[in-house]
């Protein structure tokens, strides 16, 4: 059969806020899928030309080399303190950070907690896998109690390393934060909701809110020693149990 | 007006629009004017968590293209030594002031200058260099931080203004200069203002092929190669004669400016030489007058680290004795006239 190529509708396409640069992530990864959720809003959004990225360090660290926006890498757990920065000198632009679990709720804890407690009108995209990627898959503040990984072989022990971190519960006790939520990507259905709240956390930056939190809870197939599709049950059948799903704070 | 203040009113008009600090003694008094003068000529002011996050509000704030400073005294500036490497390999200019004090550790907070290793050699991690001035007065200091700002932005090196807490805290009668517009100052094509009309701007210090590093790094030492040609500032006095030299910068060279004239008064042949910039260091006029000169007394608030590089400049043509006060004790005109007597043959 001959396909006219001529006579057929595009109904899908890459992201106008992406490049052409191919990710750098493993196969499997839900690095990615974030990624182009984020390049979808800002197309839909139309902020392309008015977006900043605030990259930060882990296997995200090349990404203002992905979007077709300016961008900044920041220091390890600096992200929030650098989109305060550009934030404050020049409010009609749109930042939004992307940090990794050890970025946001170890190495960097006071500069993602006071960023949200003065109200920074930026977005924060939290990416939770509950392990250290980049460097080899060490134990992160949100690894689970008996979870293992490169520094703690036997399992992560509550005795030794206390428990997985919820941050944004954290968050969500402040009073500034105008947007809280905590989403995954393990299944279309999720991955609709995920793309809905990181819609609602750029558009109540536009309209000058406040601060928002989005915790994606990810896989991560390789230090996960998973296929993606085990790591995606392993996501449904533990992870979301130590992390509730859903909003936990919508002042807009 | 006190040298803290006079520093902040200094920079705000030199077009700093971002200030970012936190607390710390001897400098408080510059976060709290920045605080009061900020609102009024419509720049940003936050009184950030920690040293750590102040530093990287600047890397944000610079990396959107305004003149952007913080300040701190020494255990604060250690903290900010990683977000000082990052501006250094990103190109950023920020200029930060380090009203020092005495360490290390807590130390105390009487005037020292025991940070001169941090400021001149690094401090934070990798090949990077802080262009260091150096006020002796308030006046200069002033002068000096409207300098640093242009510098700043002229060779996209993060520039340091090395003060003590004698200078944060003493008052003198200043005269300020007139009020820079920061609309007037040059463009920055490179910096992130939403990519609308041009190419995505990127503002990084990551380059993971070693190739790319390689260089990218020797471009930035070529630009430290110029500022070391073209941006030597020092200040010498009664030396044309002199058969002894002291070397001192800051407040010590306040001090020893005093020593040099009674000792004139006395019949002693003694200059004084006052490196204004601290990197790069004034290494050619050292040279020079190390022929001319039997002795070159250095005089630090310090166990000795400016004399590191004045016995570079000055290898073995003179006799390069040292005279340090250290914990934060201020050597007196008295102090540094017994040791230029003990070191005149």
């Amino acid at each position: 059969m001959s396909v006219n190529v001529q006579n057929m509708i595009k109904v899908f396409e890459r992201p106008r806020s992406l490049t052409d640069a191919q990710f750098s992530y493993c196969p499997g990864c839900h690095h990615g899928l974030v990624a182009r959720i984020i390049a979808h809003t800002i197309d839909e959004l139309g902020i392309q030309d008015r977006v900043i990225v605030v990259g930060s360090v882990g296997c995200s660290v090349t990404m203002y080399e992905w979007f077709r926006c300016d961008g900044i890498q920041a220091a390890h757990g600096r992200a929030s303190a650098v989109a305060t920065g550009i934030k404050r000198v020049n409010p009609d632009l749109i930042v939004f950070t992307y940090q990794g679990d050890g970025d946001m709720a170890a190495i960097g804890t006071a500069e993602s907690i006071h960023a949200a407690n003065r109200g920074e009108n930026i977005t924060v995209v939290f990416i939770n896998n509950q392990v250290y990627g980049m460097t080899g898959g060490q134990m992160a503040p949100t690894t689970l109690i008996g979870q293992r990984a490169t520094s703690c072989p036997d399992g992560r022990n509550a005795q030794l390393a206390g428990y997985p971190i919820r941050f944004a519960e954290i968050i969500a006790q402040l009073d500034a934060p105008v947007y809280v939520s905590r989403q995954a990507l393990y299944d279309h259905k999720r991955i609709v909701a995920a793309s809905r709240a990181i819609r609602k956390a750029f558009q109540y930056q536009i309209e000058g809110k406040g601060y928002s939190l989005v915790e994606m809870l990810a896989n991560c197939p390789t230090n996960w020693r998973m296929s993606p599709v085990e790591a995606n049950g392993h996501l449904l059948n533990e992870v979301v149990k130590a992390f509730p799903l859903g909003d936990l704070v919508d002042r807009g | 007006m006190t040298g803290n203040e006079a520093m902040a009113e200094a920079a705000i008009r030199a077009g700093c629009r971002a200030y970012f600090g936190y607390p710390i003694t001897p400098q408080n008094e510059m976060l709290e004017c920045m605080a009061a003068r900020m609102p009024a000529v419509g720049g940003v002011f936050v009184q950030a968590e920690s040293e750590v996050a102040a530093i990287n509000m600047c890397y944000g704030a610079s990396a959107a293209g305004v003149r952007t400073m913080t300040s701190s005294s020494s255990p604060g500036i250690s903290l900010k030594m990683e977000g000082i490497s990052y501006l250094a390999g990103a190109d950023l200019p920020c200029v930060v002031i380090n009203v020092a004090r005495g360490g290390p550790g807590l130390g105390n907070i009487a005037p020292a200058q025991g940070d001169y290793f941090q400021a001149t050699k690094g401090g934070g991690h990798g090949d990077y260099h802080m262009i260091v001035l150096g006020p002796a007065t308030i006046a200069e200091a002033i002068e000096l931080v409207m300098l640093a700002f242009d510098l700043t932005d002229k060779y996209r090196v993060p520039v340091m203004v090395l003060s003590d807490g004698m200078m944060g805290q003493m008052m003198e009668p200043v005269a300020l200069p007139e009020p820079i517009d920061p609309t007037s100052l040059p463009a920055k094509p490179w910096a992130l203002t939403g990519a609308s009309g041009r190419d995505p701007n990127a503002i990084t210090s990551y380059a993971l092929d070693p190739r790319d590093l390689k260089r990218i790094n020797t471009q930035r030492q070529t630009r430290y190669r110029q500022i070391e040609e073209k941006e030597v500032r020092y200040r010498e006095t009664e030396t044309s004669d002199a058969t002894i030299v002291i070397v001192a910068y800051g407040t010590v060279a306040r001090i020893a400016r005093t020593a040099v004239t009674v000792a004139r008064s006395q019949g002693i042949k003694v200059g004084l030489v006052q490196p204004i910039t601290l990197w790069p260091f004034p290494y050619a006029p050292l040279r020079a007058l190390s022929s001319q000169v039997s002795t070159i007394l250095t005089v630090e608030m310090s166990a000795g680290q400016m004399v590191e590089d004045v016995r570079l400049a000055v290898a073995d043509r003179a006799e390069t004795p040292f005279y340090g006060e250290l914990g934060g004790v201020v050597p007196t005109p008295k102090d540094i006239l017994r040791e230029v007597k003990r070191n005149v043959s």
